[in-house]
């Protein structure tokens, strides 16, 4: 499971962190640092961090397949 | 709408069960005079603007003389302002200092730490339910969880926790004035001495033997007059705010028997409810003690410098312009930037405890506890504008799983 | 099919090839397919790995917070294409609208989408830039590969290029514990981005985090030992120093050269299209079939003197693939124009730096908030009495407001009270920005001048 979080909206609430702290971590008193891949056991608190985040900046993909086609096809 | 009375007709106890039509109403003119000079702002936009703007200050004192200087002096108290009748870079130092013990980057995992003993407390309050077939959500579930929580908060020993419930329950008396006598007051003004005393007793103890909680963390950094408004901060604004949350995610949910339906086959819909309940039901209807601190343009209008500015998330939050079919309790709502929490540096301090306690509560609330409807809609509100929230739920159930 | 054939048509069964499978690439797919395109997507991409976030490549990557293999970026919804992973784009030949792959097979499109963004601009002398121990730092292998290197302790670490790169690189070392050296042509770290005002807050950060910061100085030479190994490089004022390892951050190369003979405005400034992501030729005629989005692309923008802007800048990528993703399959009135207010982001030596609109633009600076000497502050650009550009060090909750005081062309210097104030009247300053003309090190918006065509290269680097 991926995220990615838009750190142009991000205004460093830390809203985010609060909720699992696992996933993201502030970096002094305001840049975010976040884990782009996390794991099923966060997967609840990452919901919860993403619905929370004041300015909607978390991008939270599920899904844990590989691309379908994804894999390098050289040549 | 008649000019001038419009402040009136929000604190028209009238209004209280559903003041939704007339927030529809105030944002016909998203930035409305009153005759006092007050501003009333009701749109999205305009209130999230404002709330980041700058020049709006949350220090009454800007104000000139007359108008109400909410905080400030920190009344009969005696203790120093709190944060949030401050403005930067006061407000930042103190909230800072007091976000050490309490949250990322310094203590990241202390809330995520409470939710174990949280879960407990939400058990035990509807393993009491067992038997009944009539609970009042108010007394018997939203109110004691949040006091619970700020004492662990705060590091008070578990067995001085039921002295805070009577002050909390006094504190919250005396925001919520009731006709017939000014009892309440003497009630909250007694606990207020009472609870000052415990804490500075208990600041002196947690100096010389710190233990958990944050104000054993903090008392090396701050005096204790500091402290002690400190507690008292997180106390009022922490407790009445989340009671109101509780108990209205209970009341929508039984008046949307449709999403309850999905809610209790699909557990995870809680994260977007919960979120929903905050923008449809917000527990802080509108912030009351802003200022400006030059001329302002919005909408058109000049908001002139030192005019009282009332931001009205209630209807901020039911802008159709923001929000698509705004009266609708829609949990599958995308992108719902709610202002429940407010939003700028005076973002709600305690929000991530808020929804701590609204997940432990919500989920185990309704997988547990079999309704059977509302026994009073609507039910009977308190009379404060600003907490806006049921003074009972009474609700009947049907029964009790483990 | 013709460029003006029915774009129903096109919706539904055209054939839609996106060169450059990273951010803007990606997120430009993802919009086609939602905005109802059915026909058939092909990604072509010359990293053999499905697209991944670059930003934490300096940051989470190198402090040990995330692995650079585990950036891949989230999608938005599925985007039924098909992956030519791992083979670059070649050639395009626009007379039979084909994209030639480094295999030599052909892929046909009704619409190409050029996305293929920039690469890190290498050492100057290819034989130093081979030695081992020194990198550059643009994808998910170079993360790796440095990050390798940095867990073996390396004695000292030098960085060359005080841009937000070099400078996030820095900080992630000296996080780790690493002796660490930066070398900045310019007077300050982040001049050329933010000028020398605010430079000179990043550079009391860098020293008070126990950088070694040598400014106003160039890199001559990387010298290696027997076994090919760098051990020291030479600076312009005769010194030396020791150092296993050099991460070269010298600014980007924008990813045209594929493009050389297609007859398109595609040179080392990017390629320039129209403010609805249209490609130039190089008479300076639009094409209707061929559209450009992120760091490879420039274009004129309204609230700069219509200068084309060329911006490396995350939030571009998407927004702009948006767009051109939204133009390639709409008829030319439903169009729309990327108005993009410059936005950007760098968070290091725990400082979450940020700015808004372009601050190089700018002719005057004031501290509209705090102090720059508690590095917390917003400072607030002025160009011909206007408000242009913003910038704060922990202050984002403000960056809003000053948004949409550049929006509104908000006169400059600003004259209302603000909280945290803290001088009484706001006395603007020279923001001190380096002479436009003289390269600095990684500068992340350019302004490329009026030219569609405009193939002129300023930056031509004798030494670093
Ligand atoms: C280390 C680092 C840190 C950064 N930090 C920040 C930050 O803090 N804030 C911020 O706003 N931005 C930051 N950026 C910039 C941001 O990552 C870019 O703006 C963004 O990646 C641009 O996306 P893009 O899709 O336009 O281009 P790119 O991500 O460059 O993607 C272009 C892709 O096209 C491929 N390609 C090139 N030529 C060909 C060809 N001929 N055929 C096939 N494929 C080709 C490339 O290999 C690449 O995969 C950072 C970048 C880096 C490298
Ligand atoms: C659902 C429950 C809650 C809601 C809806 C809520 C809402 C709000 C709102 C709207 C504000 C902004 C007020 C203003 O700036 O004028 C605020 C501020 C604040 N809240 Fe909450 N709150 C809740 C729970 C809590 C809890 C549990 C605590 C304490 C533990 C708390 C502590 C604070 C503090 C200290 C501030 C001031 C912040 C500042 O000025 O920087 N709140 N809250
Ligand atoms: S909650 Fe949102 S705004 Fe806050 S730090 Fe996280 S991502 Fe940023």
């Amino acid at each position: 499971m991926r995220l990615v979080v838009d750190l142009n909206r991000c205004q460093g609430y830390a809203q985010c962190v609060f909720l699992a702290p696992d996933v993201f971590a502030l970096h002094g008193d305001e840049a975010l640092l976040f884990s782009p891949r996390f794991d099923e056991a966060q997967r609840d608190r990452v919901e919860e961090a993403a619905a929370a985040c004041p300015v909607q900046a978390i991008l939270v993909d599920y899904s844990d397949e590989p691309t379908r086609g994804a894999e390098p096809h050289v040549g | 709408m008649t000019p001038g009375t419009i402040t009136a007709q929000i604190t028209d106890y009238a209004n209280r069960a559903d003041p939704y039509p007339l927030y529809a109403e105030l944002r016909e003119q998203p930035v409305r005079r009153e005759d006092d000079g007050t501003y009333l702002v009701s749109t999205y936009y305009e209130v999230r603007n404002l709330a980041n703007d700058p020049r709006l200050s949350n220090d009454t004192r800007n104000r000139p003389p007359g108008y109400a200087r909410v905080g400030h002096p920190a009344e009969e108290t005696g203790l120093p302002p709190s944060f949030i009748f401050t403005d930067p870079p006061v407000h930042d130092r103190l909230r800072d200092t007091i976000n050490r013990p309490f949250g990322p980057p310094h203590s990241p995992r202390f809330l995520d730490g409470l939710r174990a003993d949280l879960a407990t407390v939400v058990t035990e309050l509807l393993d009491a339910f067992e038997g009944k077939d009539q609970v009042d959500i108010v007394e018997d579930f939203s109110y004691p969880l949040p006091v619970t929580a700020i004492c662990k908060v705060l590091g008070v020993p578990r067995e001085d926790e039921p002295r805070f419930h009577i002050w909390a329950d006094a504190l919250a008396s005396s925001l919520d004035p009731r006709p017939g006598g000014d009892d309440g007051q003497e009630k909250a003004q007694r606990a207020r001495q009472d609870m000052g005393a415990y804490l500075s007793d208990l600041i002196e103890t947690k100096r010389r033997h710190p233990g958990p909680g944050i104000l054993s963390a903090l008392a090396p950094d701050m005096t204790p007059a500091d402290l002690e408004a400190t507690a008292v901060l997180l106390l009022v604004a922490g407790h009445e705010t989340t009671v109101n949350a509780i108990t209205n995610t209970t009341l929508t949910l039984l008046r949307h028997p449709d999403v309850l339906e999905r809610f209790q086959k699909d557990p995870d819909l809680a994260v977007p409810l919960i979120e929903e309940v905050l923008r449809f039901e917000p527990p802080v209807q509108f912030v009351p003690w802003t200022t400006a601190l030059a001329d302002i343009d919005v909408a058109g209008t000049t908001i002139p410098k030192g005019s009282p500015v009332w931001l009205m998330l209630a209807a901020a939050n039911r802008d159709p312009k923001r929000f698509e079919d705004p009266d609708r309790f829609d949990p599958d709502r995308k992108d719902n930037e709610h202002l429940g929490f407010y939003t700028g540096i005076h973002y709600c301090f305690g929000a991530p405890l808020a929804r701590i306690e609204l997940h432990a509560a919500v989920p185990e609330l309704f997988r547990r506890v079999k309704f059977s409807g509302l026994l009073e809609d609507p039910p009977p509100y308190r009379t404060n504008a600003v907490l806006r929230g049921p003074r009972h739920l009474p609700v009947a159930i049907e029964g009790l799983t483990a | 099919m013709s460029a003006d054939a029915d774009v129903e048509v096109l919706r539904r069964e055209g054939r839609i090839v996106v060169v450059g499978a990273s951010l803007a690439g990606l997120r430009a797919a993802e919009t086609l397919r939602d905005k109802g395109f059915t026909g058939s997507l092909t990604m072509i991409g010359d990293e053999p790995y499905e697209p991944y976030d670059r930003p934490p490549l300096s940051k989470q990557a190198l402090l040990g917070r995330a692995r650079a293999e585990d950036t891949a970026l989230p999608r938005r919804r599925e985007i039924d294409a098909e992956w030519r992973l791992g083979v670059a784009a070649e050639g395009l030949d626009r007379q039979a609208k084909r994209v030639r792959l480094a295999n030599r097979d052909t892929v046909p499109y009704d619409r190409l989408l050029i996305t293929t963004g920039t690469r890190a601009r290498p050492w100057i002398h290819p034989d130093e830039a081979a030695l081992d121990g020194v990198f550059v730092l643009r994808t998910r292998d170079d993360s790796v590969r440095l990050d390798r290197k940095l867990a073996g302790s390396p004695s000292r670490v030098l960085v060359i290029g005080a841009g937000f790169t070099g400078s996030e690189v820095a900080s992630a070392c000296r996080e780790r514990g690493l002796e660490v050296t930066v070398a900045e042509r310019g007077p300050a770290p982040l001049v050329g981005a933010l000028g020398g005002v605010i430079g000179a807050v990043a550079d009391r950060l860098q020293r008070r985090k126990g950088v070694n910061l040598r400014c106003g100085i160039s890199v001559t030479a990387l010298e290696g030992d027997y076994a090919g190994r760098l051990r020291r490089a030479h600076l312009s004022d005769g010194s030396a120093i020791e150092a296993e390892v050099a991460v070269v951050s010298l600014g980007a190369i924008r990813n045209t050269d594929w493009l050389a003979g297609s007859g398109l405005a595609a040179g080392p400034r990017g390629i320039a299209c129209d403010a609805g992501c249209r490609v130039f030729d190089v008479n300076g005629i639009v094409t209707d079939d061929i559209y450009a989005a992120g760091d490879v692309a420039r274009s004129p923008h309204p609230l700069f003197d219509y200068q084309f802007l060329s911006l490396e800048h995350w939030g571009n990528a998407v927004e702009q693939a948006e767009i051109a993703a939204h133009n390639m399959i709409c008829a030319g009135p439903d169009r729309r124009p990327h108005l993009w207010l410059p936005m950007f982001w760098s968070s290091q030596f725990g400082v979450n730096i940020k700015s808004v609109g372009v601050p190089s633009l700018g002719d005057q600076l004031v501290v509209a908030q705090g102090t720059l000497a508690e590095e917390r502050f917003v400072a607030v650009y002025g160009y011909h009495g206007r408000v242009i550009a913003a910038a704060s060090f922990d202050g984002a909750k403000w960056l809003g407001f000053y948004q949409q005081q550049i929006e509104a062309a908000a006169p400059f210097p600003p004259e209302y009270g603000t909280v945290d104030r803290r001088t009484e009247t706001l006395e603007p300053v020279d923001p001190a920005f380096p002479d436009p003309h003289l390269p600095t090190h990684g500068p992340t918006v350019t302004l490329t001048g009026h030219s569609p065509s405009e193939r002129r290269v300023e930056f031509v680097p004798s030494h670093a």
